[in-house]
């Protein structure tokens, strides 16, 4: 008897184990490919030219493939991307879970996830139509498809999970902490700023990596409203320009590209190197995250 | 009692399991209907362009609708993609806005395919500028160099003194390839060139930028943008059905559709009805130019 139950808890546990290991085991298999077939650009181009090479040029005789202004593109979209999310999103935060009574807080809180839940092409469509008519108007640009119509879209599309997580972190420092403050004389502001932050902070920033993480994959927003000239960026008047981010380069490359030549493999490259920053940005958070925690434990 | 508390809780949740069943018995509700003829049915399979797509999709509807029992199917994802899949034998047409490549003519040969290609209609590509633009005629190599980049101000080609926005379709579209190749005489495109993935965009931006300029095809063309006519050294054409068909307007290319081999059973009889007094109508519907 007993021992038919435990072997029917070890079939069980094999089972789970196998089903999990899948999902391990189709990522080992994706990374594979994804550098396999990305590697084999460095046959014909030197890494090196890959990595420094100023322009993109996969459709002239010989193509030129360089790296460089697809990689700042997409570092521009995102940088100005979090230079807008990070203050909405971290004074969301606060206000939600310190100012905020409960009951508005229980209303915002559904409302920002949904946020979260509008499809891209959404995002995108609103951005091409609303957003781009008016950024071109307002500032007098040649185009408003630009970096910044790209941040913009981007920013608000990180803001979900930026509050979302920032707000737990939050919410999670110990109460007796902001009761000292006050106790001591502070004003309910001083009180948020020299310690709730402060004392959050690490959970912060690890939702702003995320965040970050978040932006930085997007493509069909960006594709539909940052213009995708690979162009490199001039600082700073390159957020006013068109560009071209790594994952719109991919998606709208990739349909007419025949098999196995060099712009297919540069294409894989350019998703090889993507997944390498979009692991570490993960890495990242989740290094900051278990040092928030340990902190709030103690 | 720990039975009792999950019973508890599957009925509390009963409305989440409503709406997933919802949602999977919904996915099913096309069950059967695409196979119910199977016993009759021979199918084509098409694949290719998608500048040739909406036209494959109206000739095949009406196609269908005269006979019942055959069935066609029609695939986009450009002509590259539809040229590959001929290649390698999955498809029974495959649809091409630019002629099969020398290297694509070997690797089929390769393959035992023997390609065959059948011009179905023509395109014009207009070249589109904002409404609002005074600037209405162009040679081929002032456009030629507001796409190379020597040309980037309005006022040099008699317009007002604004920057000039180049609009380009993506690399993989077959209108980008056309126009490197008989606009810019395969010159690379300017660096700053904005590139689209689809031909709507290019249009969205055309009817919101009083600086931009760029190309689609003249299916698309409509009252929020203005077309460019075109000058030459004798005479000047504007992108209209009777110029492509008259041979005047010079941005038109032929569509084609590539069969192994001489086509036989029902991608003859399909290709039959495109060429056909019918076929060609629809061509002319759907804003492409008959082959006749």
């Amino acid at each position: 008897m007993l021992k038919s139950t435990r072997s029917k808890e070890f079939a069980i546990e094999s089972l789970l184990l196998a089903v999990s290991a899948v999902t391990v085991v189709i990522l080992i298999l994706i990374s594979l490919f994804l550098f396999g077939e990305g590697a084999a650009l460095f046959k014909d181009i030197p890494f090196l030219d890959f990595l420094t090479g100023k322009n993109w040029y996969p459709t002239s005789e010989p193509p030129i493939f360089g790296l460089l202004p697809l990689l700042l593109g997409t570092l521009l979209v995102t940088a100005g991307a979090i230079i807008i999310a990070v203050p909405l999103g971290i004074a969301s935060a606060v206000f939600i879970s310190e100012i905020a009574p409960p009951k508005v807080a229980e209303i915002l809180k559904p409302i920002i996830e949904i946020l979260a839940g509008v499809p891209s092409v959404v995002y995108g469509f609103f951005g091409l139509v609303v957003l781009i008519p008016r950024l071109q108007q307002l500032l007098d640009l040649p185009t408003g498809q630009t970096a910044l119509a790209g941040s913009i879209m981007l920013g608000i599309m990180a803001l979900p999970t930026i509050i979302s997580i920032s707000e737990d972190a939050i919410s999670a420092v110990p109460d007796f902490l902001k009761e000292g403050s006050l106790a001591l004389g502070a004003t309910r502001w001083q009180t948020i700023y020299r310690v709730t932050v402060p004392a959050a902070l690490s959970g912060i920033s690890a939702a702003v990596m995320l965040g970050m993480g978040r932006a930085i994959g997007e493509t069909m927003t960006v594709m539909m409203v940052t213009g995708n000239a690979a162009v490199i960026p001039g600082f700073p008047g390159g957020i006013f320009a068109p560009v071209k981010t790594m994952t719109a380069t991919i998606a709208l490359e990739m349909g007419e590209v025949p098999q196995g030549s060099e712009h297919y493999h540069a294409l894989f490259a350019i998703g090889a190197v993507l997944f390498i920053i979009t692991l570490l940005i993960n890495l990242i958070a989740e290094a900051v995250k278990r040092k928030y925690r340990f902190k709030v434990g103690s | 009692m720990r039975i009792e508390t999950l019973s508890r809780k599957i009925v509390s949740n009963v409305g989440i399991y409503t709406v997933i069943l919802l949602i999977i018995g919904l996915s099913s509700i096309g069950i059967g209907c695409i196979d119910k003829n199977e016993q009759v049915t021979e199918s084509v399979l098409i694949k290719g362009s998608d500048t040739v797509l909406p036209l494959a999709q109206a000739e095949a509807e009406t196609f269908m609708i005269e006979n019942i029992d055959r069935s066609i199917t029609v695939i986009g994802g450009g002509s590259g993609v539809g040229i590959a899949a001929l290649i390698d034998g999955n498809v029974d047409i495959a649809m091409a806005s630019r002629s099969m490549k020398g290297s694509e003519i070997e690797n089929a040969r390769d393959n035992g395919i023997d390609p065959i290609e059948h011009t179905i209609s023509w395109d014009g590509i207009a070249v589109v500028v904002n409404p609002n633009n005074p600037v209405s005629a162009l040679s081929l190599s002032q456009i030629q160099g507001i796409y190379n980049g020597t040309i980037s101000n309005w006022k040099d080609v008699g317009g007002e003194d604004r920057i000039i926005t180049v609009i380009s379709r993506d690399s993989s579209s077959g209108t980008y390839e056309y126009f490197k190749e008989h606009v810019l005489l395969k010159e690379d495109y300017r660096p700053d060139t904005l590139i689209q993935s689809a031909t709507g965009a290019i249009v969205m931006e055309l009817s919101q930028n009083k600086n931009a300029i760029g190309y689609i095809g003249i299916a698309y063309l409509d009252e929020s943008v203005k077309s460019i006519v075109l000058k030459t050294d004798s005479s000047s054409a504007s992108p209209t059905v009777e110029n492509v068909k008259n041979k005047t307007y010079p941005l038109a290319r032929p569509l084609y559709f590539y069969t192994d081999g001489e086509p036989t059973g029902p991608a003859k009889e399909f290709i039959d009805f495109v060429m056909s007094p019918t076929g060609q109508e629809i061509v002319l519907e759907v804003g492409y130019i008959p082959v006749a």
